[in-house]
């Protein structure tokens, strides 16, 4: 059966369309990671993870940033990720027709789309304030603060993606509501839910406004969370600032290797859902 | 009937009900039963009384409430927070429906399979002993044991004796619906509701349940509901006919399906409804 | 008891009335024959009763019909209750209006053997029972096709009557052998005949039974109050 030429010219239009959108999508990914790759390449040595900031006028590296943002999500992780599935569990299991429910889960929405200078502000008078100086644990509070939320929802989305026929099935056996919880539904929702906090840690990592309030940043190294603590997103931004050109070679070395963390972290994102779902 | 002296005896190897249906362990007596959604009225008045031992069918056309009959016995429905019922279930002569008899008591006395096969996300060993090692006190090998008898009760054993540790999503639809019911008749249960139970299966998946059930029927009491007809008539011993919450008719599936005293029981099975 | 409802399925329903139309036909063949075999008897008429004998090929043909339909029917329908018991009853009138039919071929072969006999008294009784015999088969076949059990259990209460004639035609054909013994022949011929038309009258009885009980799904013997036999 012959397509009239009218809907095949049409056809034709629609696909040039589509690839032109995903072309012009992908070709902003490409730039960012080639520009700060060749803008960066200099410094893109091993050097870059062995040694320290360096004070103008010398090279060197970016090991305390790395490290200090390595410990700040990691620290964001401990404080954001209990809380965030035990109120998704509670959003997606216990809570499900309560009015308490619905409370909570539009005041996680709402945290969820809060400027994160606002949250940074907020830790800073909370933490730092009070300390009386900027610490690497303020700037963890504040990344977990921003990770919770996050972790709210794509647990309880998680979990609701379980159908209710399995929760059936553990009670109908005579589990409590523990263990049918537990030993069944996490089982069944764990891929989705490692997916959201994996999610999740790729949102903190480049997170810069909440940094420049609480932990500031430390030219020298410092293993002690309880000064300013150095860290990429805010090297970059300073570095970048300067009029120093070892610095801003550095600091696009710096967003090249942030860039390709985010990116490698969702590739593995994808290739945990598609295990997931062929299980 | 007629006269003794033309009474000839018929030999036949039917088993007879059991007599006494409400003394009998396993046996179900519903006194007076009705069911809400919130204010929309399920189930109304039933009265009835499900042998022990034997195959009971619950037909009638969708939305007539047997699904949700079903889900009394086990109180499966008090996971939502609207629905509620009144009215008796007695097993073994205590009030099942009463809120002081324990939950989990109750859900070890009677297991239930569902219309799409629900396994568990770990292996079919762990499937199995699930509720087992929850309930009872046993050792590695009592516990191993029970797992074989029930995956050989449920006609699953020869074809996954070299898998146990495999995961069970990795069975076909009729192997893993059967070993729902292993994980259901595991924990030695004297009831089994089936609900639809092959409703998402192939003809002889179907048909090899329709005979384990038949196999699994001279130890439980089994209550299936079934659209199907045709399978109702296969499987069980006694049928129940619901319409709009309501039970029309109950009595041997023979004589439903032969000779039904109902207008209403006819019509939905001789394909006159609506 | 009739069923005023259609099934869901119509093609069900047409199943069903070929299958009783297949019945009605095959009935009032079997009554045509009777009648024309005793005209024939009556008449002398050689050429209608081989008639007869050619025409009885139809019946059989019927049958099978009527048996591979009803069987169709019970492998693509899964019918139940009434249907089912409705079915089954055509199943086996088929093959008694079949037999009934053998009856007038039956009837039709002596007519030629029956050639130069001397007119014998008895002779004008049979089309009187004739006639009792197929309204009995017209009447029960009517009540299949209705499912009217009552009307299937009067018709039993006419066999009565076949019976009577058959006794008044035997002990009159029996006075007349003695008499006159070269009339033996003849004689006996007319009792196979009176013997037949009388176990038309049983076999339209037996259909009644198979009615009532498609109709009702209980047995006409079980029936509170005089059973017909």
């Amino acid at each position: 059966m012959a397509v009239p030429i009218r809907r095949r010219a049409a056809d034709i239009i629609a696909f040039l369309f589509a690839t032109a959108a995903t072309a012009f999508g992908l070709l902003w990914l490409f730039w960012i990671l080639w520009t700060t790759l060749r803008e960066g390449a200099a410094a893109l040595t091993p050097r870059l993870f062995t040694e320290m900031t360096p004070p103008p006028g010398s090279s060197g590296g970016l090991l305390n940033a790395f490290y200090g943002s390595a410990v700040m999500i990691l620290l964001g992780l401990v404080v954001g990720t209990p809380i965030g599935v035990a109120a998704g569990t509670y959003l997606a299991e216990h809570g499900r027709h309560t009015r308490a429910a619905a409370v909570i889960s539009f005041v996680n929405d709402i945290l969820l789309s809060a400027p994160s200078i606002v949250i940074g502000l907020f830790v800073y008078e909370l933490v730092v304030v009070s300390a009386g100086h900027f610490s690497g644990y303020a700037g963890a509070v504040a990344l977990g603060i921003i990770l919770l939320p996050i972790v709210v929802r794509t647990t309880e989305e998680s979990l609701r993606l379980v159908p209710d026929q399995m929760r059936e099935a553990g009670f109908a056996l005579g589990l409590p509501r523990w263990r049918v919880t537990w030993q069944i539904i996490y089982k069944a929702g764990l891929s989705a839910i490692l997916t959201g906090i994996l999610l999740g840690v790729a949102r903190i990592a480049g997170e810069t406004a909440p940094l420049l309030f609480t932990a500031l940043n430390n030219q020298f190294w410092s293993s002690s969370l309880n000064a300013p603590l150095a860290n990429v997103p805010v090297v970059i931004f300073q570095y970048a600032m300067s009029p120093y050109d070892e610095w801003h070679t550095l600091a696009w070395a710096g967003a090249f290797v942030l860039t390709a963390f985010v990116l490698i972290l969702n590739i593995l994102v994808r290739l945990l859902a598609r295990k997931g779902i062929s299980k | 009937m007629n006269d003794s002296a033309t009474a000839i005896r018929i030999e036949t190897k039917e088993t007879p009900d059991a007599a006494g249906a409400e003394a009998t362990p396993g046996a179900i007596v519903m006194r007076d039963l009705s069911f809400h959604y919130g204010k929309t009225p399920a189930l109304k008045h039933v009265n009835m009384s499900v042998p022990a031992n034997a195959v009971t069918a619950i037909i009638g056309p969708s939305g007539c409430g047997k699904s949700t009959l079903l889900r009394t016995v086990n109180r499966i429905f008090e996971l939502y927070p609207d629905q509620h019922a009144t009215g008796e279930i007695l097993i073994d002569d205590r009030n099942v429906l009463d809120h002081k008899y324990p939950l989990a008591d109750l859900r070890r006395l009677v297991g239930m399979v569902f219309q799409k096969p629900t396994p568990f996300p770990s292996s079919i060993r762990s499937n199995v002993a699930f509720a087992l090692s929850y309930y009872e006190r046993l050792s590695k090998s009592e516990l191993s044991d029970r797992v074989e008898d029930a995956l050989r009760q449920a006609a699953l054993w020869d074809e996954v004796k070299d898998k146990l540790n495999q995961s069970a999503l990795s069975l076909s639809g009729g192997q893993q619906q059967r070993l729902c019911i292993a994980r259901a008749i595991a924990v030695k249960p004297e009831i089994l509701l089936l609900d639809e139970a092959t409703s998402a299966l192939d003809p002889i998946s179907t048909a090899r349940i329709e005979e384990l059930i038949h196999e699994l029927s001279s130890q439980f009491t089994i209550m299936i509901v079934t659209h199907n007809m045709q399978q109702a008539a296969r499987v069980s011993r006694r049928t129940a006919f619901f319409h709009l919450g309501e039970l029309i008719e109950f009595g041997k599936t023979s004589d439903i399906f032969t000779n039904p005293h109902e207008q209403r029981t006819r019509d939905y099975i001789t394909g006159r409804y609506g | 008891m009739q069923q005023s409802r259609e099934h869901t399925l119509k093609a069900f329903d047409e199943d069903l009335d070929r299958l009783r139309a297949l019945i009605s036909q095959m009935g009032g063949l079997a009554e045509h024959s009777i009648g024309e075999a005793m005209r024939c008897l009556v008449q002398r008429d050689l050429e209608g009763a081989a008639k007869i004998i050619e025409d009885d090929k139809k019946l059989d043909v019927l049958e099978v019909e009527t048996e591979r339909r009803a069987v169709q029917l019970i492998a693509l329908r899964a019918p139940m209750a009434e249907d089912l018991r409705d079915v089954v009853a055509a199943l086996k009138i088929s093959g008694v209006v079949e037999r009934i039919g053998d009856y007038a071929k039956n009837i039709a072969k002596r007519v030629p053997l029956l050639e130069g006999a001397a007119k014998i008294e008895p002779l004008s009784l049979l089309p009187e029972m004739a006639r009792i015999a197929t309204g009995m088969v017209h009447d029960v076949l009517d009540a299949f096709v209705e499912r009217n059990a009552e009307a299937a259990y009067r018709v039993c209460e006419r066999d009565d009557a076949v019976d009577d004639f058959y006794d008044s035609i035997f002990r009159s054909l029996l006075t007349h052998m003695m008499e006159n013994p070269q009339n033996i022949g003849h004689a006996t011929h007319l009792l196979f005949v009176a013997k037949n038309l009388e176990r038309v009258g049983d076999h339209a009885t037996n259909i009644a039974e198979m009615v009532y009980y498609a109709a009702t799904g209980q047995h006409m013997a079980d029936r509170p109050g005089k059973s017909p036999k």
